[in-house]
């Protein structure tokens, strides 16, 4: 079966009201294929899961400035005033989330865990509602696991069988979040046939991304 | 205060002599990226990026847009550099492999609390990695301005705003002065150039002892 994905296939996939993590930072490495796709399905009330919400026209911007996701779990939306406004407003549910707090929940939700300890924001207003655990006297906090309906990734180059090749600092968030949804998609910028890729440089393997779409295949 | 110098340039060459040859460093957004331009010959760190790689360097011939910096600008990476995913990055930070991060600050106060990452009402542009940092990082330096933009003190008794960590900071680096927090409290372990004891007693809220 192809993993291979055409435009119009991509714009059946996204529904109201799912999850959905994108990879990037500040928009580097996050698939703006994928982003306008989801602009283009017409979806909305979305759960979504980034980094941060870079600036109003890049990386997941789009989605937050057309109004598509009504609960954002992110580390920082400085750069993305709009992201700060309908949140004043009570348009947008925010949950700021350390960054290597928010890295370490996406890889407990892909890989089995039931949440990780951290002592990250121990003595700060991200410890309200949390477990605390003290281990060898000290205190962490009990970070639960998050998933997704859809990861939407970002990548140099993949194999037919979806093996996929990160881009200096564009891996960020991707190799976790590939991990953790149910559906994975790929955007990259080039595709090469089974073998092309040393297994040794296999950063994902193929075996759980399900959909690769080459950039400019729109 | 040397009158050609600004506060900024005090504070960032001060900084730089807290670096050793071969730390690894995390600079935060705005004053403490300007620290490298003050190390001295001969003394080399390697800056780590949280967004996923430890060669932090100038750009060198054409920009590449996949690299960028922890503020989303353009950056290069050096020879010897290494990139990673953020969970790897986030690992070096919280497993005590980062020697320094130097980051700015809203507020400080006597117990080593340190506020830099919102003004409830006002500004909440989110923590993004500084809980990371100041919870694994080996030393914690803040770099700031000793005063708010309307002369009040920002070295404090108790923090108000919201803590980015909880007595996590060893050093606070002002263009007044440079205090080290200990157990017993802030002590002033140096005067900024041409600064007066009267001068930081004025515009520091917290009590601090004096270093003999």
């Amino acid at each position: 079966m192809s993993k291979i994905t055409s435009y119009e296939e991509l714009l059946q996939i996204f529904k109201d009201g799912i999850t959905i993590m994108a990879g990037g930072f500040m928009g580097i490495g996050t698939s703006e294929v994928l982003v306008s796709a989801l602009l283009e399905s017409n979806v909305s009330g979305l759960t979504l899961i980034a980094s941060d919400t870079a600036t109003e026209g890049a990386g997941v911007g789009p989605l937050i400035v057309n109004k598509r996701v009504d609960k954002l779990i992110a580390s920082h939306i400085g750069t993305n005033p709009e992201t700060g406004r309908q949140m004043i407003e009570g348009d947008l549910e925010v949950e700021l989330v350390p960054q290597g707090t928010l890295a370490e929940r996406i890889r407990a939700g892909g890989s089995g865990l039931g949440g990780i300890l951290t002592p990250t924001g121990v003595g700060t207003v991200v410890e309200e509602g949390k477990q605390k655990i003290e281990v060898d006297g000290r205190e962490y906090l009990l970070e639960k696991p998050l998933r997704a309906e859809v990861a939407i990734i970002k990548a140099k180059k993949a194999d037919k069988l979806g093996n996929l090749v990160y881009n200096q600092s564009a891996r960020n968030f991707n190799p976790m979040m590939a991990m953790a949804a149910d559906l994975v998609i790929a955007e990259v910028e080039e595709i090469v046939e089974v073998g092309e890729i040393d297994p040794h440089d296999v950063d994902t393997p193929g075996i759980i991304v399900d959909k690769v779409f080459l950039k400019g295949g729109k | 205060m040397v009158l050609n110098k600004t506060a900024k340039e005090t504070i960032a060459e001060c900084a730089a002599k807290e670096l050793h040859d071969g730390d690894v460093v995390n600079l935060g957004i705005g004053l403490p990226t300007l620290i490298p331009n003050y190390l001295e010959e001969g003394v080399n760190v390697f800056l780590q990026s949280e967004n996923g790689f430890i060669g932090l360097g100038p750009v060198r011939g054409e920009a590449q847009p996949d690299i960028v910096n922890a503020g989303g600008q353009p950056a290069g990476i050096i020879p010897g550099g290494a990139f990673f995913d953020s969970t790897y990055s986030f690992q070096l930070i919280r497993g005590g492999h980062v020697d320094v991060t130097v980051l700015g600050g809203l507020e400080v106060d006597q117990h080593g609390n340190l506020a830099n990452w919102m003004i409830p009402g006002k500004m909440v542009p989110g923590m993004g990695g500084a809980m990371d940092l100041v919870t694994g990082a080996k030393k914690v330096i803040v770099t700031m301005e000793h005063c708010s933009k309307k002369g009040a003190p920002k070295i404090l008794k108790e923090c108000r705003l919201p803590l980015t960590g909880k007595g996590v900071v060893d050093l606070i680096i002002t263009e007044l002065a440079v205090f080290k927090v200990t157990e017993e409290g802030l002590v002033l372990v140096e005067l900024q150039e041409g600064v007066d004891l009267e001068t930081v007693i004025e515009k520091t809220e917290a009590e601090f002892k004096i270093k003999n």
